[in-house]
């Protein structure tokens, strides 16, 4: 009897990834509830390492028919000291004897299992999107898609076109009147029954001028065949650029900078992974702005005072050296405590209102505050006090306050949620 | 090869060629000298994490997909990330050839455990004993199973993946009352159950018009009602096989539904000789793996470091907690079918008075092998415990038993112990212990209200006051109300046919606008 032995360590592994998935798809709600709970209080750089989440277990078991309560009879080993008729106190009320059923029954309640980093930012990411992302174009060839286009004299074998092949060679051979082999085997049928000797002789070279001509002209003709064409076609490729704005400056607080950074970090996240085609621009200002790598934009420190009209400046320069606005979808994300210099405030609505907003797809403005402040009990900040006169006068611009952490993904989430066709973004 | 004296490894390193020099040993004893008849053996080895797969869809290789495989695999990748949880040393197929899987982790000596253990004491047991032989086809049973993945795949393409993972649902709720319980006319043959699935299908393609939607289906049939007996015999009730029952009877399942049925019933009958013979199927192996490594260990082809790292591993595998010990949590199988194998040699080759008086069989006879493969082929755990159970054992166990009366306020009574009075009814007690017949919820269908509203009625004959949990039942019965399409009503009674509560449930339209 021979054994086998198999080396299976090699195998694919994970087989049960796509029961994973299932139950993943099952529990969608419970567990999105429980990342987005999760991601509430951890640091904002582990929040997209994935982890453990807990969900409860409800609405995902088995039910099955169990049988509870009765009389009991067990048989247990290890008796030390038990006679027969003993009557033992229950250990405790109602409880019956022995933890065996509460292990495996209903003391599940909740259920915790590791999601791992993709699991987890797909469903912390889950319904947003890019707001109004309305202009395509063809852009450098990155998406390529193939069609067909017709036909054609040269190609690979593979691709010839019997059908077409034999109707043109069909339409030749009837055009040049290749003689039918019905015809020439009919004349040979009568030189075969004839015996006139003159009639034969015609009939004869009949059948070789026939013979001659089909040979002349062939059944199929290499000038028949036809190849299938198939050509490339660049897909349109919607461009998109952010432009993240964030104030930096000294009336800016730790806290309001922490809060700032988290937002701009979900944003960075939520584009690099929705949309192939997105650039992002940092730009940093106190009174004067500058633009700065990621690095930089999260980390660096800095300090000063304030001119958001720096800012906006800046932006618009390189919308226009970099950014047709034709040509691509833009967006910008302002963050800032709200201070500004007065003198400031008229350049910087003339700026948006002129410059900016006309080309912007979205402008969304976040107000950072105090880590103690309600939201509606903060004066209203300079800042937002003209952003909303020129969002009555009918601009694209949705504005936020957040003070607490736990405020950022709801706000994020407003911002960026998915919307039907028709509804607008939000105001 | 008789290479008796040569080590078949030494230290914990192992490579393929030693896997195959262990097999060819443990193969030798347990041939020419415990006789053992197997099927012909497959040794797979896998990671960690394959067998964290395989323990997430039963053990089996391949599988249907469903999302509570993927919830298992969570729970159990969980807990034995965070260390709760340790793995088996392997699992172990009962197909032919018989698959056993090793994990890689094991050292050289644990795999020759493994290998004595699954590749020869369970595959001599699946290979043997009645139960499997009567319900399980281990020629086909890989088959079939390729077959029930790839057909459900192919309903989840042509139907949806939502409308079979209702069906799914509640299939898998009803799964342990699918069972056949007495044999029936024909042992299973899952090849040509695949084979009659694709016919099915195929002759209902060709014999589709789509002109027999279009005929009128005239008056009903005649107002008479079919008198209750004869209904019941039609219907074949009463009918304990609730899947069965479904599948051959339900009005409007399609016919997918019922081929996905078919396939859970099919699986379920599967596993359950292996539900009824734990103790005996691990009492085999266990005892079959120490009689070979103690064999090997004799003809001086295992060192004596590797045989004690054996010893040590085997005596946590039959290590029995006691009832008052935190880490009692019922009987270990392997314990209790180790130490009963062990018992009746002891019984066969060395007994005492009490033994002759008690098994005047086997006592004495001195074959103990003959009388061992037997026990194997002929008895199930129910049966083998109310019969081969010794006093000895019970002493060595100190076993009593508890009857725990919830009406009884004063507390729980010891009803007997390992004395003179008590062995026979610890016995008995014992073997009820692993009686399908009360593990299992005694629930049947016994009518349908035909003439009326086509309520299909359930009964649950309630043993020793033990009643359904009632949430989980109340779910389950609304899978069985989606699955029948209409009222469903289970009725939980007494002994003396008094009703004790009675669940309905009505259906909803998921299950059946697929």
């Amino acid at each position: 009897m021979a054994i086998h032995i198999v080396d299976r360590r090699l195998n694919p592994g994970s087989k049960s990834l796509e029961n994973r998935q299932r139950f993943l798809r099952r529990a969608k709600a419970l567990v999105q509830g429980a990342v987005k709970k999760s991601s509430q209080d951890r640091d904002i750089k582990d929040v997209l390492e994935g982890g453990v989440v807990s969900v409860p277990i409800d609405g995902m078991d088995e039910p099955r028919f169990r049988r509870e309560g009765g009389t009991r009879d067990m048989v247990l080993p290890g008796n030390k000291k038990f006679v027969e008729g003993d009557i033992l106190p229950r250990p405790n009320q109602g409880g019956g004897k022995g933890g065996r059923e509460a292990g495996e029954g209903d003391s599940e309640d909740t259920f915790r299992f590791v999601l791992s980093r993709d699991e987890f930012v797909d469903l912390f990411l889950d319904d947003l999107e890019l707001p109004d992302l309305a202009k395509r174009k063809l852009a450098e060839v990155e998406s390529e898609g193939i069609r067909r286009a017709g036909y054609t004299t040269s190609g690979s074998p593979a691709n010839i076109s019997v059908s077409r092949t034999v109707s043109r060679a069909l339409a030749r051979r009837v055009a040049l009147r290749r003689p039918r082999p019905e015809v020439l085997a009919a004349i040979e049928a009568e030189l075969a029954d004839c015996s006139d000797e003159a009639r034969r002789t015609e009939l004869v070279a009949e059948i070789e001028a026939l013979k001659t001509k089909m040979r002349r002209i062939p059944f199929i003709d290499p000038i028949d065949i036809r190849y299938r064409r198939f050509e490339t076609v660049p897909k349109p490729v919607a461009q998109a650029v952010m432009f993240c704005l964030m104030d930096v400056s000294g009336s800016m607080t730790e806290h309001m900078k922490d809060l700032a950074k988290r937002f701009y970090m979900l944003l960075y996240v939520f584009l690099k992974r929705r949309y192939r085609h997105v650039e992002i621009v940092f730009i940093r200002h106190t009174d004067r702005a500058e633009e700065v790598d990621e690095q930089t934009f999260f980390y660096g420190p800095a300090s000063g005072g304030t001119l958001v009209s720096s800012a906006l400046q800046a932006m618009h320069d390189i919308v226009r050296s970099r950014f047709r606005p034709a040509d691509w979808n833009i967006y910008a994300a302002q963050a800032s405590d709200g201070d500004n210099s007065y003198a400031d405030g008229e350049v910087t609505g003339r700026l948006l209102t002129d410059m900016i907003l006309p080309v912007t797809q979205f402008f969304a403005y976040l107000e950072v505050g105090q880590e103690n402040g309600l939201s509606y009990e903060m004066p209203n900040s300079a800042l937002w006090t003209l952003y909303e006169g020129l969002r009555a006068s009918g601009a694209p611009l949705s504005m936020r306050k957040v003070n607490e952490r736990s405020e950022i993904f709801p706000v994020f989430h407003d911002l960026f949620q998915r919307r039907g066709p028709q509804e607008r973004t939000a105001p | 090869m008789t290479a008796t004296g040569e080590l078949l490894f030494e230290g914990a390193d192992w490579d393929f060629r030693t896997l195959q020099r262990v097999c060819d040993a443990c193969e030798q004893v347990a041939r020419d000298e415990l006789k053992l008849d197997v099927y012909p053996n497959q040794i797979e080895v896998i990671t960690a994490e394959q067998m964290l797969d395989a323990y997430s869809s039963v053990g089996m290789p391949l599988f249907y997909k469903h999302w509570s495989f993927g919830k298992h695999f969570a729970f159990q990748e969980a807990s034995y990330r965070k260390g709760l949880m340790g793995l088996a040393y392997e699992i172990v197929i009962n197909s032919s050839p018989c698959i056993s899987y090793l994990m890689e982790e094991n050292t050289a000596t644990m795999q020759t455990l493994v290998i004595a253990h699954a590749a020869f004491g369970h595959n001599h047991f699946f290979k043997n004993n009645y139960l499997f032989k009567q319900w399980t086809d281990a020629d086909g049973i890989l088959d079939y199973l390729e077959f029930a993945k790839r057909y459900v795949a192919h309903c989840e393409e042509r139907h949806g993946r939502l409308a079979v993972e209702h069906t799914l649902d509640a299939a898998h709720a009803l799964m342990s009352h699918g069972i056949d319980r007495y044999p029936g006319k024909k042992s299973l043959d899952l090849r040509a159950e695949e084979k009659r699935a694709g016919r099915r299908r195929a002759h209902e393609e060709s014999a589709f018009n789509d002109l027999w939607r279009t005929v009128p289906t005239g008056p009903a049939k005649s107002g008479a009602v079919l008198d209750v007996e004869r209904r019941r015999q039609m219907l074949g009730l009463p009918q304990e096989n609730l899947l069965y029952f479904l599948e051959k009877t339900a009005p409007r399942l399609k016919p997918w539904q019922r081929e996905i049925l078919r396939i859970v019933r099919h699986i379920a009958q599967y596993f359950y000789p292996q539900s009824q013979t734990k103790v005996m199927n691990e009492g085999t192996a266990t005892y079959v793996h120490y009689r070979i490594l103690n064999r090997l260990h004799q003809q001086g082809r295992l060192t004596d470091g590797n045989f004690l790292e054996f010893l040590q591993s085997h005596t946590n595998v039959v290590f029995q907690p006691e009832f008052d010990d935190p880490r009692y949590s019922g009987f270990n199988p392997y314990a209790l079918g180790f130490a009963m194998m062990q018992d009746i040699e002891r019984i066969v080759t060395n007994p005492e008075a009490e033994d002759r008086e008690w098994f005047p069989d086997i006592a004495g006879t001195g074959d103990t092998m003959g009388v061992l493969r037997d026990i194997w082929a002929n008895y199930r755990d129910e049966s083998f415990i109310s019969q081969f159970m010794s006093p000895r054992l019970m002493r060595h166990f100190r076993l009593f038993h508890l009857h725990d009366d919830p009406e009884e306020r004063a507390g729980i009574r010891v009803d007997a112990i390992h004395d003179e009075r008590g062995y026979r009814r610890l016995r008995r007690e014992l073997s009820r212990q692993y009686d399908v017949g009360f593990i299992d919820a005694n629930i049947e269908v016994v009518d349908v209200d035909l003439a009326g509203d086509r309520r299909l009625m359930l009964r649950h004959t309630v043993v020793k006051g033990a009643q359904l949990s009632e949430a989980d039942t109340k779910r389950v019965v609304q899978h069985l109300a989606d699955l029948w399409s209409y009222d469903v009503s289970l009725v939980e009674v007494d002994g003396s046919d008094k009703v004790l509560k009675e669940y309905v449930a009505h259906p909803r339209n998921i299950a059946v606008a697929a």
